[in-house]
């Protein structure tokens, strides 16, 4: 594999995407391992873009940064107090939740060097058409129409449920 | 770049995520973690989706197939329903027993 500029910012999103979500889980304060997510979660969308996933990468950035992100704050903001924004994290806890992850990074990469049809799959540098209007079409008209009605009722579902959890009990 | 990089990336995604939810002791740090995973997971499809689905061919042009970025999109809607109930659960849980840390809630507990 040559060394081009491609490579040079794959390996960069790659880098930023790793070293951000360990920052995530090994940082003390709560906030700045939010704001490692959101490093974490635009390295993903630019790896999305590698893979010419681009309505995938802005929605990406759309829901998980502008959304998700900004709901996970608001939830350390209500629920931290100034001693709480610190993370505790036990000793012997550390060493087996870290072996287990650890064992468990070793099997993946395993079973990734080791199976022989995931071989050789690169990346042929075809140029795709955006993806966004046929993505609109499958969702819209075609196989995903059954599936794109069920996720929108269950996110009503979860959205009512969860502002029904949230509020304040009234006793009448 | 091949199909094993994004694999290796997601793989070393996914297993932060699981060391985040084992050792966290604050409840939106696990809810952290949980996100990491499911980002792994997205990568995983999509990767997979481009590298080893054949292409499907529209009018002359060849296009790969969108089933594993259609599913994505599905993983990132089923978050944010996952993320917004958890956050519920978690005000609902401070307001009750005053503290987020997952080992103080064990009214449950036998």
């Amino acid at each position: 594999m040559e060394f081009t500029l491609k490579t040079f910012i794959f390996y960069g999103f790659a880098l930023m995407t790793i070293a951000s979500a360990l920052a995530v889980v090994t940082v003390r304060n709560i906030v700045h391992a939010a704001f490692a997510l959101m490093v974490t979660l635009f390295g993903v969308a630019g790896l999305y873009v590698f893979l010419q996933a681009d309505f995938l990468a802005a929605t990406q950035v759309i829901v998980y940064v502008g959304g998700i992100l900004v709901l996970i704050l608001f939830g350390v903001m209500m629920t931290s107090g100034r001693l709480e924004m610190r993370i505790h994290i036990e000793r012997g806890q550390l060493l087996l939740g870290g072996g287990i992850s650890l064992a468990l990074l070793m099997l993946l990469l395993t079973v990734i060097a080791n199976t022989p049809i995931w071989k050789n799959l690169t990346d042929d540098g075809t140029q795709l058409a955006p993806t966004t209007e046929r993505i609109g079409q499958l969702i819209l008209n075609e196989k995903f129409l059954l599936p794109f009605e069920v996720v929108s009722v269950l996110l009503l579902v979860a959205l009512i449920g969860a502002a029904l959890i949230s509020r304040k009990e009234v006793r009448d | 770049m091949s199909l094993q990089h994004y694999l290796v990336i997601s793989s070393i995604l996914f297993s932060l995520g699981i060391f985040a939810v084992l050792t966290r002791k604050n409840a939106i740090s696990i809810l952290m973690g949980i996100e990491l995973i499911l980002n792994s997971c997205n990568l995983n499809f999509v990767a997979f989706s481009r590298f080893v689905t054949p292409a499907e061919t529209i009018v002359g042009s060849e296009v790969f197939r969108f089933d594993g970025q259609i599913i994505a999109i599905f993983g990132i809607v089923l978050a944010a329903a996952e993320a917004a109930v958890f956050l519920a659960i978690i005000l609902a849980i401070y307001r009750e027993f005053g503290s987020i840390r997952p080992d103080e809630v064990d009214t449950l507990k036998g």
